[in-house]
């Protein structure tokens, strides 16, 4: 099974250019075209589940504007795995 | 789409502590955004952000001692390797690095640049080259292609009247003092880890007082190219790098040691 990520876009910075839409490999990123940002951009969100926590979207993110998490078992967090 | 966290997460990834928590001025898709965040994770990696002086240069980037939580002076046109040298030697424990774009650097800076790598100067220089001037509205550049169209070429660049395209990496490598000479590209996550790599080696010769070093990165303007960033990063693969080869142009013999 494919670990179970998420992100958070910092709406503040993303300015919709949608580099990470077109990098994210499970296609689960998208810009959000009920709302603006302060800029005037629709910012990206994640638009379905799916997201493993790869962290690419973060890679090409020109504005440092997204945090990637990934779930972790019990063990993994006590640092057994 | 609401996303509840779950019980346990570990985080994959945050935003670098040595950027501002700031808006930049960049074009939605910009690349001189990848290259502040590259340079500020290799500063937070390495613990050098209280120990680091940065030198903004005159163009889109001129705004850069907004962005960097580190000390940082602005130097007048084409002058930061100056700026630099003069910061470095009067304060030799910290690190120094310029972050120049073509048209400060490989045009009206050409000078500077090139005496401070013949002198072998201990200093990083961060080279942007969108193949334009981006930021007083995508006039043609040293770094243009030849046959590429800006506004002042509008016809494509003509190397008849308007000469061929200057490529720096290879023209710093053949200076004995320069140490580190590269080019990468920001065009795709595999370029982009790259790049993070050679900024992070640049940063260690400077550490180990190796001398001058250098990375060029090719980037995207997708304003003045007229395309969306997206297509921008495509035509960085079809166009600049078959005249911009990505490689490593000069590496001190001393780097083999050094493993990141």
């Amino acid at each position: 099974m494919p670990p179970k990520g998420r992100i958070v876009v910092n709406e503040l910075f993303c300015k919709g250019c949608e580099l990470c839409v077109d990098a994210c490999p499970q296609d689960v990123i998208g810009l959000a075209a009920d709302r603006l940002n302060a800029k005037g951009y629709h910012p990206a969100e994640m638009i379905e589940a799916g997201c493993t926590g790869c962290g690419i979207c973060t890679i090409v993110c020109p504005e440092a504007a997204i945090t990637v998490f990934r779930e972790v078992t019990q063990s993994q967090a006590e640092g057994k795995a | 789409m609401t996303i509840t966290a779950p019980e346990l997460e570990k985080t994959i990834y945050t935003r670098p502590e040595s950027l501002t928590s700031v808006q930049t001025h960049y074009c939605p898709g910009c690349t001189h955004g990848v290259a502040h965040r590259l340079v500020a994770e290799v500063l937070d990696e390495m613990g050098l952000r209280e120990k680091t002086v940065g030198v903004a240069s005159v163009g889109c980037s001129v705004f850069a001692y907004n962005y960097f939580e580190v000390d940082f002076v602005q130097a007048p046109h084409g002058r930061a390797p100056a700026m630099a040298t003069g910061v470095k030697r009067v304060l030799p424990d910290r690190t120094v690095f310029t972050y120049q774009g073509d048209g400060d650097m490989a045009s009206i800076g050409m000078g500077e640049i090139v005496a401070a790598a013949a002198r072998g100067e201990n200093i990083t220089v961060i080279f942007i080259n969108n193949a334009n001037y981006g930021m007083t509205g995508g006039q043609m550049a040293p770094t243009t292609l030849p046959g590429q169209k800006t506004t002042s070429s509008p016809n494509g660049r003509d190397v008849e009247t308007q000469g061929y395209p200057v490529r720096a990496a290879e023209l710093l490598a053949t200076l004995e003092g320069t140490s580190y000479s590269v080019r990468r590209s920001l065009h795709d996550p595999k370029g982009i880890r790259n790049a993070k790599r050679a900024i992070r080696t640049a940063f260690e010769v400077q550490q180990r007082g190796l001398g001058f070093s250098m990375v060029e990165l090719l980037s995207i303007c997708p304003t003045n190219w007229g395309m969306s960033a997206i297509n921008a990063m495509h035509w960085i693969e079809e166009k600049m790098i078959p005249f911009y080869p990505l490689g490593d142009y000069k590496v001190h013999p001393m780097l083999a040691e050094v493993k990141i």
